[in-house]
């Protein structure tokens, strides 16, 4: 099991959802994972429903079995800062630098030295030891920018490694890769079962292959239930209304007659039925389009009462089973 | 088409907001930009393309200029590649024209470069290492180059229309913030610090700014490495007198922003996540005085039988598969005669005058009738399924428009599938217009 994991998936699949309940299903029995975020959302707090967290590793919730998640929303800013600490011990040259701008500049623009920065905070976590010379967290998960720019993202340490080609910074990007392109990372993308997202997954897998990369699992995020199967379906199609209208009327719902309220009801509910099997059909062709990425594949559903604590907890459990951790 | 009268309201609207109503806003000839901003997913590109092809086709000279990489508004409009240059979109109706374009970040940076350098000096900007990763999108470039080209497409004065579809930001400030801050930082003071060396050095009064200037130099040097100093010297040089300021450019963009002219659509889904960034838009762009003409709320979903609570649909297919147990056993029970779980305004007449549904059937028929009620069951559980939906939905929206009142709101309906065509994006234009989501077809309409 890698223990940096990365997850990725575009926009609106619920990336920062899967990422916290695969550190719940990591953590679980007495392990500990440390969840970062990267992209400044507080997606993090807002799903575990904590107020806004600060620069530092906290302990956010404990998962069965005694296990711990920390979580780390990493500040770009301060995280500059603390590099600056590190390498150079520069108190009053970095207030100087901030003062000009220069941080500004390094982690807004700056040849991506702000992913690089984001992505050395990470590695750096799960490389660290505590005294006893065990790693500090066994897992590190980190909610990471969505597919279409993962690749870039990782990957950004190459490109600066080459732009500052000697030098500190130089040495730490080239650490960093190391981490990065080893065993020790999984790269995982979550989609839905639509086209585009598919698609994007599919792009997705393909340039970090190519940037060798190593791709982990794909996650299909917030299956609907299956309430209709394909025989149902074909049903939907042939049925006389008349039969439907009794049958509603026997489940309580008012006359069968014309006009009658079960009768009435047979034409919205199997419009809805028609929508479910258009949908139905596109999500098996995207199933397939998944099967033939040739990874692991997992299925979260969709929780009818929306995200909450609750339900973090129930995708954890999931993937577990899954036997994702 | 005219929903039910029978299903009453058969959809809750968004009962204190005010309605947006597109056409006016699109068909106005001093419309002259509109922005789509919002989170990843929520459909802006879609959005910003249906647009584009309904004030079209409402005879108006459209281009639409899309951020986001990814092939789809390309494969919508059936255009093979979208290169940097609008191109005219086959296919639209009317005398209106549609032209559709997506960004090209480098090359929109090394056009700059281009036009404003001569030819020595660009070669010498456009070779630049850091200029090169610099212009092929670190964060922050594509934000500023999407706001060059619309600054561009509008200097131009083609098109009576532009539509421009925003960059998938990690957060909604960068969309705003990039195009300051880059020109900030091109034209601010570590800049002049970065070349300051050089040009203070003979003054004897700026001595010992210079010798900490140097210090500082000393230290960046250290921290980039040599090399990458220098490129960013020369970069910064080369730019610096070919430019006349970034700042000046950025600011002319975000003046055009709030000009009269210009109107920003803020998309989202009926989801919390995206409800609640479409909230921080609706706050900044206030801020920005950015004028907003309101929230498009793409993928909301209703219900032709909304009357039908999720509760009742449940209680009445547990109803359907109790008896259909009891059936099997050869009980006839009076189970179909349970209490009228539906509506109190329906009178419990027609239940016992109409034989129940599948007791009355020959055993023969009974496979066909047992099928029937199966379907009967998944219809119900596939309804209280849309209603849960539908009201996790009302309780996101009506979250933002307690907090957002004054913001005018067009709902779009959701649909099963994508978008591939024209013809989708014609509906999709069709459903933002009409300001409500359709309801699901019914025969007897």
């Amino acid at each position: 099991m890698s223990r940096l994991q990365v997850v990725s998936g575009k926009g609106g699949t619920g990336k920062t959802t899967v990422a916290a309940a695969l550190a719940l299903a990591l953590a679980t029995e007495g392990k500990r994972a440390l969840l970062v975020e990267v992209e400044g959302r507080q997606g993090i707090a807002q799903l575990f429903e904590t107020e806004a967290l600060p620069y530092e590793e906290r302990k956010i919730a404990v998962a069965p079995g005694g296990g711990e998640v920390f979580a780390l929303a990493i500040d770009p800013e301060l995280a500059l800062l603390d590099y600056l600490q590190m390498f150079y011990k520069l108190g009053s040259a970095g207030r100087a630098l901030k003062k000009l701008g220069a941080i500004d500049f390094a982690t807004t623009i700056a040849p991506g030295l702000r992913d690089v920065l984001l992505t050395g905070k990470a590695c750096e976590a799960v490389r660290r030891k505590d005294r006893s010379g065990r790693f500090a967290y066994d897992y590190v998960v980190m909610d990471a920018p969505p597919t279409g720019r993962i690749t870039r993202f990782l990957n950004v340490n190459d490109e600066v490694a080459g732009l500052a080609k000697i030098g500190p910074i130089h040495n730490q990007a080239q650490a960093v890769m190391r981490v990065l392109k080893s065993a020790e990372t999984a790269v995982h993308l979550v989609t839905l079962l639509e086209e585009m997202p598919v698609q994007e997954t599919a792009d997705g897998i393909a340039e970090l292959r190519s940037a060798r990369l190593p791709v982990g699992r794909v996650i299909v995020n917030m299956v609907r239930p299956e309430l209709l199967d394909a025989g149902d379906l074909d049903l939907v199609r042939n049925v006389p209304r008349t039969a439907v209208a009794r049958s509603l009327s026997a489940a309580g719902l008012g006359g069968a007659r014309r006009g009658g309220h079960a009768e009435r009801l047979v034409d919205p509910l199997l419009g809805q039925a028609e929508e479910y099997a258009e949908r139905y059909a596109l999500e098996q062709e995207q199933r397939a389009v998944l099967g033939e990425l040739d990874l692991p594949l997992h299925e979260l559903p969709l929780l009818a009462e929306g995200m909450d604590l609750a339900g973090l907890y129930e995708l954890a459990t999931e993937l577990r089973e899954q036997g994702m951790s | 088409m005219s929903p039910d009268p029978a299903q009453g309201h058969a959809y809750h609207r968004l009962s204190p907001a005010r309605v947006l109503d597109l056409d006016p806003l699109i068909d106005d000839p001093k419309t002259r930009i509109v922005v789509c901003c919002g989170s990843g997913g929520v459909g802006k590109t879609t959005t910003a393309a249906a647009l584009g092809l309904r004030a079209a086709e409402r005879g108006r000279k459209v281009v639409v200029l899309t951020i986001d990489p990814a092939r789809r508004l390309a494969q919508s409009m059936g255009i093979d590649s979208l290169d940097n240059t609008p191109r005219r979109v086959k296919g639209v109706e009317g005398d209106g024209e549609l032209h559709a374009m997506m960004l090209d970040m480098k090359r929109t940076f090394d056009e700059i470069v281009e036009a404003h350098a001569d030819a020595e000096r660009a070669t010498t900007i456009l070779n630049n290492p850091f200029y090169q990763s610099l212009s092929a999108g670190f964060a922050g470039t594509q934000e500023y180059m999407a706001m060059e080209k619309l600054g561009q497409l509008r200097a131009r004065d083609e098109w009576d229309l532009i539509v421009v579809d925003t960059p998938p930001s990690r957060s909604a400030l960068d969309f705003l913030d990039a195009p300051k801050r880059l020109g900030s930082f091109l034209d601010g003071r570590l800049i002049r610090l970065l070349t300051a060396p050089a040009k203070l050095g003979g003054r004897a009064g700026m001595k010992f700014l210079n010798v900490g200037m140097s210090m500082m130099t000393g230290t960046l040097g250290k921290l980039l490495g040599g090399q990458l100093l220098k490129d960013v010297q020369t970069f910064v040089a080369a730019m610096d007198t070919t430019f006349g300021g970034f700042r000046t450019r950025a600011d002319a963009t975000y003046k055009l922003l709030q000009a009269p002219g210009t109107a920003f659509l803020v998309v989202a889904a009926p989801e919390r996540d995206a409800l609640r960034e479409a909230a921080y838009f609706v706050e900044r762009l206030a801020a920005e005085d950015m004028p907003l003409a309101g929230l498009v709320l793409n993928r909301v979903h209703g219900s032709g039988a909304d009357r039908l609570s999720a509760e009742q649909a449940l209680a009445a297919a547990e109803n359907l598969e109790d008896s259909r147990i009891v059936d099997q056993d050869g009980g006839k029970a009076g189970l179909r005669n349970s209490p009228d779980t539906y509506g109190s305004s329906e009178p419990p007449a027609s239940g016992s005058s109409e034989p129940p549904a599948s007791g009355t059937c020959s055993s023969g028929a009974d496979q066909a009738v047992l099928g029937v009620d199966g379907l009967t069951v998944g219809l119900l559980r596939l309804h209280a399924e849309r209603m849960r939906l539908l009201s996790r939905e009302q309780r996101t929206r009506d979250r933002f428009t307690a907090l957002h009142p004054e913001v005018a709101v067009a709902e779009v309906a959701a649909l099963p599938g994508d978008v591939h065509d024209l013809a989708g994006l014609r509906d999709i234009g069709d459903r933002l217009a009409a300001n409500r989501p359709e309801l699901p077809e019914t025969a007897d309409d």
